[in-house]
């Protein structure tokens, strides 16, 4: 398998955590209180300190001079290959909630089946990563619970939430062609090994917040080939800004 | 955890990391939180390894400065390595390091069984380091840093951090 295989398979998790700790970012100083607005950030903070770690190891992959930095601020959108779920916005605390436990779910069965990946780079991260996103998928579980069964005007907002982002499920188990010749040489993980596990765990949920499965047969998709929503250059714009304007600033 | 081997740190460097404080905990030094993993002296050249708590825990490089210029002071050449395996767990912290914390307001981590229960759902109890009182609830799973979560006492009525488990 090559290096390049194995870097794009790479961006396929680490642009996912990228991308959605830039969004949550947006909520420091704006969260609902204080105590949410401080659990959302410091989710924030461990995705992109994840990111940093898969973003190093891609940077030690590339043979040019290439820097984290270069990885994370120095390419086009059609470069990025984060799921459409993640740059979705931060609409209302029930958008929020709900694209963040849909996201942990799925963020967490990856990570446990990375930790048998044949990369020990990849297993290092998904070891250390695993036990912050179990913190992140009780913390996203209980609001959505809270919110689902709560009072009618959080039932019906948790329920247009969860009513828009189903349809962004589905691509959090596509994989390209170059995702799967790194699954087959035992590097990468077959997202559909836990598709239906994912579904189960969700739908209990769902469930238990008193709010209805959504039934519909037609997802969205795009994110993982670099098609994304219009939402995606508005994140990059403001993200890449310093680097676009002052290339190769260092802090 | 099984792989929380022993830290292997060179007795003459000991005592300079023990020197060394968290920077956003001050009462905790760096080996008492459990993050360097392995120090070694080579002549005058010292290499540390250290470990962060968490992935995005800013206080790395901080903690890698303040080891440089500590080692540097007392005429070592420092190398700090950032190593992610094996991941950092609250059980590396040092019996002395969790008194420090409950001292300085801080409920220190329980065992690791207590807090994968409350993962799983249940009810965990946490002891006020205040006034002692186990009659406390959790208020957010994320306080001011991402290590810790907040709790409140219902008998004191005072607010407290709790350093969560990473197991």
């Amino acid at each position: 398998m090559s290096n390049k295989n194995l870097k794009h398979y790479i961006y396929g998790i680490a642009d996912n955590a990228l991308i959605l700790g830039q969004r949550l970012s947006e909520l420091c100083g704006h969260g609902p209180t204080l105590e949410t607005d401080i659990a959302l950030t410091n989710i924030a903070l461990d995705l992109l300190g994840q990111t940093r770690s898969y973003y190093q190891y891609i940077a030690n992959l590339s043979t040019e001079n290439t820097s984290e930095d270069d990885v994370a601020f120095l390419r086009k959108e059609r470069e990025y290959r984060n799921v459409l779920l993640v740059e979705q916005p931060n609409t209302d605390f029930a958008y929020i909630i709900t694209r963040q436990y849909f996201f942990d779910v799925f963020h967490f069965m990856l990570l446990n089946k990375l930790q048998k990946s044949k990369d020990v780079n990849l297993v290092a991260i998904a070891n250390k990563s695993i036990k912050e996103v179990g913190y992140h998928k009780q913390f996203s579980g209980d609001w959505l619970k809270r919110l689902g069964d709560g009072t009618e005007e959080s039932h019906e907002k948790a329920k247009q939430a969860v009513n828009d982002l189903w349809v962004f499920t589905d691509e959090l188990f596509h994989s390209s062609n170059n995702d799967h010749q790194v699954i087959e040489s035992g590097y990468g993980v077959d997202p559909n090994s836990f598709k239906e596990e994912y579904y189960k765990t969700v739908s209990s949920l769902l469930e238990e917040a008193t709010l209805q499965v959504p039934e519909t047969k037609y997802f969205q998709k795009g994110g993982k080939e670099g098609i994304h929503s219009e939402h995606m250059g508005y994140i990059l714009a403001e993200m890449q800004y310093m680097q676009r304007t002052y290339p190769d600033m260092k802090w | 955890m099984l792989m929380s081997e022993e830290p292997q740190i060179h007795h003459d460097l000991y005592p300079i990391l023990k020197s060394v404080p968290d920077p956003e905990i001050p009462v905790l030094s760096i080996i008492d939180l459990g993050v360097v993993r392995r120090a070694e002296l080579h002549d005058t050249k010292a290499v540390v390894d250290i470990t962060p708590t968490y992935s995005g825990c800013p206080a790395m490089d901080v903690i890698g400065d303040d080891i440089r210029k500590a080692l540097n002071d007392s005429g070592y050449e420092p190398t700090v390595n950032l190593i992610l395996a094996p991941a950092w767990t609250t059980d590396w912290m040092t019996e002395e390091g969790k008194q420090a914390l409950k001292r300085y307001g801080i409920a220190p981590p329980t065992d690791a069984i207590t807090d994968k229960k409350a993962l799983l759902g249940e009810e965990r109890v946490i002891e006020c380091p205040h006034c002692g009182s186990s009659n406390t609830k959790l208020v957010s799973q994320f306080a001011s840093t991402a290590c810790k979560a907040m709790f409140k006492c219902q008998d004191c009525e005072e607010t407290f951090d709790y350093f969560k488990c990473l197991i």
